[in-house]
């Protein structure tokens, strides 16, 4: 589904992420681990050509389409529909002045999608949110719901995989756990496949199969979650382990 | 890390922009102040025999009613022009500045009550009361000045009062009162200095809407009289014979647009957003 | 929001006070005695003395300054001495006319303004946004009344395309005379449904509507320019892309709704300094507005009459920005709930 090969992203000459080999398959969930400006974030943009003023090299299928030489149409028409993006700031990442259930509705029409009351209160429903709060602006909601609304509309597009940019760290404990709990339920019900940045260690433990730990814009070591996480081959990695509580 | 993506450098044409205004103010000034030497004619030789000449090699900007030359007019105005500026903006400044800071810094009653007055002055749009106060002394350039820093410090005030308030509580500025410096040193010392780097801003900002607001004064005979040389009287003696013509009245009003737009493009160029409030006046 | 409002009102009531306290005094330093200018020069002693009595100009100052604030409560403006008429009365007919001028200026301008800082903001650093900028700048920087005279001299004394000056034909008040509701001519010509005059003041105000309007038209374009810019480079700009949608999308359906929030500010100062740079625009266009009737009264010496224009315009500022605060609640919600 996601393919990466060789990528390369650099701002103005300095490369902010090199990353040879990432593959995330229908169903799956991938975690890239790192500290904050390690690259995890420009490597997750730049798998839908989110990377603004960027110079990105290497090779990125994503649903079969070439990203770095796709068409803006072509780009248009996976974002949401089939990668969507929920970011770590959860309402600052709603336009303040749009109700949910109104910028919900407009990229169901975008993609040409059904968007009746029905289908809007299905996908609230499906990352358990009171249909209800369609009909509220983004300050009128909390941070949880603000990030499970933005899960709810990667349900509604129909979206196969969900690029996650730190969903949980600006979020309360308890809601962390909501958070991850309606994650983890999607990938069982619908084979989402899921491609988490975090620096959680102790979330990417319980939900990813496989880890990329990235250092300085490189990635140090990958492998399958249960391995990398036992038996950290790199010194940064077990440094990252040590960490934890 | 999400810093990275959005923060990027002025995009180029802001600052070339810029500094296209900042060499179209560089030359206005050159040639105001170099008026005397650069001017083809003396500044109001009257030649009644070449009244209304077209422009041509020996006048390229044509002679006016009078057969004075319309270049060397247009130079010497630039000179009334940019003087009614710098006397505004630095009588505006000196009076706001202090003003502000002072509420700035004494907060309080002080500062409610020199707000207030600020609040008051900023009510009339800057040319209205111009004019008003035109009206009641005497038109000359001199007025003209007077009439425009009245309706000008308020901005300065406003300014000034915001920058100093929140310097005043800095830990350096505590710090120095603990120790027993008089307020007005504390003032001069450290508050001042760190307030004016908006108003600098500000006043390439202001020096356009000045000029415009001046040659409108003196449009409407309130402002300069003759035989001042002054863009905007230049106009209004010219402007019924806009028709016949056309030179008289399009030069000097060519002169108010590049030097208002030189300094609009620099001040814009300085201040990167944009703020609702002050862009009127 | 009650309680905002309540302060906000009485801050308004404030400035009021004070304008009309710096008014007052103005009108003190006028060089002359009203009485004379009233009376004329030929006034006896005791004519002159009736007159001064008349304005109470025998009682101290602050005696006088309490008349003027009951005068002014009471709707009595003073009377012209120019046309002789009460102020408030000549107001009632001149103001009308500026709204008229300014309103279609404001409609010229924000229907200019709005798509073009768009554009510029979609093509941002591009040849549209330096274009836009540039045209926008000059637009701000030109002096209304030299453009005026540019466009009448251009379009309508040598193309002949509109006429020179005046607000309508004067020849239509007998062919087919006005009822006035709203002193506003276009407004009365619609609802009385007087088509000659109708077309006409539309015909006249194309030109002075133009040149009224292109100044706000450009700080508007500016300001849509920078606030869309701003509002595009949030997080919110990002899930919108990675939702799929367009960049002029964005633009139009998320990004301007919250950047009409400052334009909306905007707008309600650049009214009141239309209605200003309109008395220039007036002087050339000969239209009836407050700015010819300002600009007659001020070589007249008619002390009254400025008076009442200079408080008019300064209490229309007020309330302009009065309303432009209250409105910003309606337009952003997050001021709504605050």
């Amino acid at each position: 589904m996601i393919e990466v090969r060789d990528l390369q992203v650099a701002y103005g000459g300095r490369v902010v992420a090199r990353v040879p080999e990432l593959d995330l398959r229908a169903g799956e969930c991938v975690a890239v681990v790192g500290e904050s400006g390690s690259g995890k974030s420009t490597t997750l943009l730049s798998l839908l050509g989110l990377t603004e003023g960027a110079d990105v090299s290497g090779h990125v299928r994503v649903c079969g389409v070439d990203v770095l030489t796709a068409t803006p149409r072509e780009l248009r028409a996976i974002r949401g529909a089939r990668v969507a993006l929920v970011m770590q700031s959860p309402q600052a990442a709603l336009s303040p002045t749009t109700r949910l259930g109104v910028l919900m509705r407009r990229a169901l029409r975008l993609h040409g999608l059904p968007s009746g009351e029905r289908v809007l209160a299905e996908a609230a429903e499906a990352v358990m949110l009171d249909p209800g709060i369609l009909r509220r602006y983004p300050h009128e909601i909390s941070g949880g719901q603000a990030q499970r609304f933005a899960i709810a509309l990667a349900i509604a597009l129909g979206a196969e995989a969900i690029l996650a940019d730190e969903p949980t760290s600006a979020l309360d404990v308890t809601v962390q756990a909501e958070v991850v709990g309606v994650l983890r339920r999607l990938r069982e019900e619908r084979g989402l496949a899921l491609l988490l940045v975090s620096h959680d260690l102790a979330l990417v433990s319980t939900i990813a199969d496989r880890v990329l730990v990235m250092r300085d814009g490189t990635v140090v070591e990958s492998g399958p979650a249960a391995e990398v996480l036992s038996r950290p081959a790199h010194p940064y990695t077990r440094e990252l382990l040590e960490a934890l509580p | 890390m999400t810093a990275l993506v959005t923060r990027r450098a002025l995009p180029g044409s802001v600052d070339r922009l810029a500094l296209a205004g900042a060499a179209l103010i560089v030359l206005v000034v050159l040639a105001a102040l170099l008026a005397p030497w650069i001017a083809p004619y003396p500044a109001d030789e009257v030649d009644p025999v070449n009244a209304l000449l077209p422009p041509s090699g020996a006048h390229w900007f044509g002679t006016d009613q009078v057969g004075r030359d319309v270049l060397t007019r247009v130079l010497y105005g630039g000179r009334t022009s940019l003087s009614i500026a710098v006397a505004v903006l630095a009588v505006s400044a000196a009076v706001g500045v202090t003003l502000g800071v002072v509420a700035g810094y004494a907060g309080g009653w002080v500062r409610d009550v020199i707000m207030r007055v600020t609040d008051v002055f900023l009510a009339f749009p800057a040319l209205l009361l111009s004019l008003t106060l035109a009206v009641v002394l005497q038109p000359s350039v001199t007025t003209v000045v007077v009439a425009i820093a009245v309706t000008w410090w308020p901005w300065y005030a406003r300014l000034s009062a915001a920058t100093a308030a929140s310097i005043a509580n800095r830990p350096y500025v505590d710090a120095a009162r603990c120790l027993g410096v008089p307020a007005p040193l504390v003032v001069v010392r450290h508050v001042l200095p760190n307030s004016l780097t908006p108003v600098l801003v500000q006043l390439s900002l202001d020096a356009g809407g000045v000029i415009l607001t001046a040659a409108a004064l003196s449009y409407l005979g309130l402002g300069a009289q003759e035989p001042v040389a002054e863009w905007g009287l230049m106009v209004q003696q010219g402007q019924t014979l806009f028709t016949t013509n056309w030179w008289v009245v399009t030069f000097p009003g060519l002169a108010i647009l590049v030097t208002a737009f030189a300094f609009n493009v620099l001040g814009e160029g300085l201040r990167g957003a944009l703020d609702p409030r002050r862009i009127v006046k | 929001m009650a309680r905002y409002l309540i302060r906000r009102l009485g801050q308004a009531l404030l400035v009021v006070a004070g304008v009309i306290v710096l008014t007052f005094v103005i009108m003190r330093l006028v060089p002359g005695d009203p009485a004379v200018a009233y009376a004329g020069p030929k006034a006896t002693p005791e004519q002159l003395a009736q007159a001064r009595e008349r304005f109470g100009l025998d009682e101290p100052v602050w005696v006088q300054l309490g008349a003027y604030v009951r005068d002014l409560v009471t709707g009595d403006w003073g009377t012209s001495l120019r046309t002789r008429q009460p102020v408030l009365d000549d107001l009632a007919l001149a103001f009308p006319a500026s709204l008229e001028l300014v309103g279609a200026a404001l409609l010229l301008a924000i229907a200019v303004g709005v798509p073009v800082g768009v554009l510029a903001a979609r093509y941002k650093t591009k040849f549209p946004d330096l274009g836009v900028r540039v045209t926008s700048m000059l637009a701000v920087s030109v002096p209304v009344f030299w453009l005026a005279l540019a466009l009448q001299t251009v379009f309508a004394s040598n193309l002949g395309w509109f006429p020179v000056a005046g607000e309508y034909d004067d020849s239509l008040n007998t062919t087919s005379p006005l009822t006035l509701w709203t002193n506003i001519t276009i407004v009365d010509a619609l609802i009385t449904g007087n088509w000659p005059i109708f077309t006409s003041t539309l015909r006249h105000l194309v030109l002075p509507a133009l040149v009224v309007a292109a100044y706000p038209a450009g700080v508007i374009a500016q300001m849509v320019r920078a606030t869309l810019i701003e509002e595009a480079s949030q997080d919110h700009a990002r899930l919108e892309r990675a939702l799929g949608f367009r960049e002029t999308s964005i633009l139009t359906r998320f990004a301007l709704r919250p950047a009409l929030n400052p334009v909306l500010s905007l707008i309600a100062l650049v009214f009141a300094y239309a209605i200003v740079n309109g008395f220039l625009v007036e002087a050339v266009f000969n239209w009836p507005g407050l700015g010819r009737y300002a600009v007659d009264s001020i070589f007249s010496g008619d002390t009254p009459a400025i008076a009442g224009v200079t408080l008019l315009v300064a209490l229309v500022y007020v309330l302009a920005n009065l309303v432009v605060d209250l409105l910003q609640g309606v337009v952003d919600p997050r001021a709504r709930a605050r």
